[in-house]
């Protein structure tokens, strides 16, 4: 069964909205989510592939994407203890 | 980036999180500047843009940049390294009778080190889900409306591997320079959402 990241042809998403000059982050605790991912898999804690199947199994189309990131460094920081 | 004053539960969330993380020597809050600032310098839509007005100008550096991306872009000082790995890169090229677009349907690959940090459209579901299906239909929803002689061909990314789309050269531009071609490039354009 596909995971829940897995869209591709499915229906029921809407239009696509494109917003107009958008900033890279919309707001500073993005950019520290960013940055805390990039330190933890640069110290090793995880790798970027099990960041990715993190968020794949723990993301909601409910959430933003990096709400989404967030929730999975979470969810990975418990597993190994570090939290 | 430090001077955060955020009031939103998960702004408050994520300091909590540093706090421990920093207190475990997990992080240094110093590195987080360092990383942002990196991050803001290396990864440019500019850089992009520079690679399709060379490949506009010249048509080695065309030829040798469809054959093998990746040992086409060191020719300008870029690499697909900026990020956490490095990633094969594919450009494909826009044509009377070919139209390409890119898309990540299980997330968001995309090749940041050339078109910078990703719009929330391209991560966001609707986009993800439809552009393989109705790709037609997408480009009309970013007001890109082509021929229907024009075959539409979509990419889909991975962890591995990514695209960019080279556009067409916009008519008229004979007797531009290669930066003023630059400057007519956009990220949309490179995506694949919009025509030059």
């Amino acid at each position: 069964m596909p995971r829940t990241n897995d869209v591709g042809g499915q229906d029921g998403f809407g239009p696509v909205v494109e917003e107009l000059d958008e900033p890279p982050f919309h707001a500073d605790w993005e950019a520290h989510v960013m940055a805390m991912n990039r330190a933890l898999i640069g110290q090793g804690v995880y790798n970027l592939d099990e960041f990715r199947d993190a968020v794949e199994r723990t993301m909601s189309h409910e959430s933003s994407y990096y709400e989404n990131w967030f929730r999975a460094i979470g969810t990975l920081l418990k597993e190994r203890g570090v939290v | 980036m430090s001077d955060d004053h955020d009031d939103s539960p998960i702004a408050a969330r994520v300091r909590e999180l540093e706090a421990v993380l920093e207190e475990k020597g997990l992080l240094d809050p110093r590195e987080l500047d360092q990383v942002l600032e990196a991050f803001a310098h290396r990864a440019s839509p500019a850089n992009g843009f520079r690679v399709a007005a060379r490949a506009w100008v010249d048509p080695g550096y065309k030829a040798r940049l469809l054959e093998n991306a990746n040992e086409a872009l060191p020719e300008l000082g870029l690499s697909m390294g900026g990020g956490l790995q490095v990633q094969r890169l594919h450009v494909v090229e826009n044509t009377e009778d070919v139209h390409n677009v890119i898309v990540c349907t299980l997330c968001s690959c995309y090749p940041l080190s050339l078109l910078g940090p990703s719009p929330t459209w391209y991560k966001s579901p609707a986009y993800r889900s439809r552009v393989v299906s109705h790709p037609r239909e997408v480009l009309e929803q970013f007001g890109l409306t082509l021929p229907e002689t024009t075959r539409i061909e979509v990419w889909d990314a991975n962890a591995e591997s990514r695209y960019m789309v080279l556009p067409r050269r916009p008519e008229g531009t004979e007797d531009l320079t290669e930066a003023e071609l630059a400057a007519r490039v956009t990220r949309n354009g490179l995506i694949g959402t919009a025509a030059v």
